[in-house]
């Protein structure tokens, strides 16, 4: 069995079922009516943290015991707690606007959350307490910064596997930060990275915008990455520092948000197209993954199972999942349509998980 | 005293109780008076700049009211959801 935790518009959904099948059950709901921007379990403790945007009290990070997930929703709405340090400095001239992703770190309970206005948070007791990353909040350039669409969110956050110093995180559109000194100090790494939507005299310039709309890092090769730009689809060999454009070789749109890796295989990401950029859903009316084995120098649609005509959908960065790995990989996502889908063989066939849930913001799925 | 009264789950923070005896010569210095009390609403109210959050109305003895609006005793303040949407 599987769990998907589902961050909505109107709250956060707690599914259990099987990918084969594609019959998931939602087992409880919390925040009714508060948009739940993403929702993960923190490994080491299995506590569950959601991060919530209410439009009238600002965002928060709650978490609550794995438990919470086995209750009913009314009896879950009283377990959730308000986690602290979720804010910035008092007396600033910015507010915390908006948790965007909540990624758990190398060391047994460190976890990372990053926000908006470009803002990552650290927790290193599995989530109850936050401290703003002071190195990241002091770049000097930051007032120069640039915020995508979404804002100034920082939504990607990639752990070096075994080396807690090593991180790398990605702004929209402040580019993407690594840090080797466990994020005293940040250096930019948009080497290779060319935004169309600049002229090219502005791309001398660092703090131009540098729109990422996701990165991953392949596990057993953390010097690869794979980053899905605001039009291109880039790949790193060196940890970040520098990008290869490897969004040719098949892809119908090189435009888009989600991005998932096997963790089993460097060479392999999964891209979810979307029609760029003032359109923004799937293709020809098809929702399709597509699938690289190669690091990017082809891509393959895997749509066997998915809407195949006049389905016109949006998956947002965040709704794209997995667990597992190699032939096992399960892949999970969302749509802002309010379904959730599923392939239990790594993409090959895929197969509907839920329907007329609230638009989905987030799809995590912790096994 | 003035009066700052709650609802919803700003009312759940602060103890379950809906009216609140503050003392304060401005409505932001009312609300951190509340927060002192209550430090469950920091942040919910009033964000990290000392702004009312903009989706929340304040109203001073039922005209519209900011951060800075003085209040005297006896004055009722309302902290009251905005209604959003068309």
């Amino acid at each position: 069995m599987t769990r998907l935790l589902v961050g909505t518009k109107k709250g956060l959904f707690i599914l259990d079922g099987d990918p084969p099948e594609g019959d998931f059950d939602i087992t409880t709901r919390a925040f009714p009516g508060e948009p739940v921007d993403f929702a993960t379990r923190d490994p080491g403790s299995g506590r569950l943290l959601a991060a919530t945007t209410s439009p009238f009290y600002g965002p928060k990070i709650f978490h609550a015991e794995a438990a919470v997930a086995d209750i009913g929703w009314e009896q879950a709405q009283g377990e959730w707690q308000q986690a602290e340090g979720v804010a910035l400095p008092e007396g600033g001239e910015q507010a915390l606007e908006r948790i965007w992703v909540i990624s758990p770190g190398e060391q047994n309970g460190t976890l990372y959350a990053g926000g908006d206005p470009g803002v990552l948070f650290e927790s290193h007791d599995g989530g109850l307490s936050w401290a703003l990353n002071e190195g990241l909040w002091n770049q000097p350039s930051r007032p120069d910064w640039q915020p995508g669409g979404g804002g100034l969110c920082l939504h990607s956050i990639c752990p070096w596997p075994g080396d807690p110093q090593r991180l790398a995180v990605a702004i929209s559109a402040a580019g993407m930060w690594l840090t080797d000194d466990g994020g005293r100090t940040w250096e930019r790494g948009n080497t290779g990275l060319r935004p169309r939507y600049l002229p090219e005299e502005a791309l001398a310039n660092p703090n131009a915008g540098r729109c990422v709309h996701h990165v991953e890092r392949a596990p057993q090769r953390p010097e690869r990455m794979f980053m899905q730009f605001h039009g291109g689809v880039y790949r790193s060999d060196d940890a970040g520092a520098s990008w290869t454009d490897i969004g040719g070789g098949g892809l119908p749109s090189d435009f888009g948000f989600p991005l998932m890796v096997d963790p089993a295989d460097p060479d392999s990401a999964y891209l979810i197209p979307l029609v760029a950029d003032m359109d923004r859903v799937t293709p020809d009316g098809r929702v399709r993954v597509y699938e690289s084995r190669d690091a990017g120098e082809t891509w393959t649609p895997r749509g066997d199972g998915l809407p195949a005509e006049h389905a016109y959908v949006t998956v947002l960065r965040q709704a794209f999942s997995r667990t597992g790995e190699g032939e096992t990989l399960e892949l999970y996502f969302g749509t802002t349509t309010g379904e959730i889908f599923c392939s239990g063989d790594a993409g090959a066939a895929w197969a509907r998980a839920a329907s007329r849930l609230p638009p989905v913001f987030s799809v995590v799925a912790v096994g | 005293m003035s009066v700052v009264r709650l609802r919803g789950p700003l009312k759940t923070l602060a103890g379950g109780r809906g009216e609140h005896e503050l003392h304060g010569v401005t409505v932001v210095e009312l609300l951190r008076c509340l927060e002192d009390d209550h430090p469950a609403l920091s942040g919910w109210i009033v964000d990290e700049r000392g702004h009312v959050r903009r989706h929340i109305n304040v109203f001073v003895n039922g005209e519209r009211g900011q951060e800075q609006t003085a209040v005297a005793p006896g004055d009722h303040v309302e902290i009251v959801p905005a209604i959003t949407g068309g």
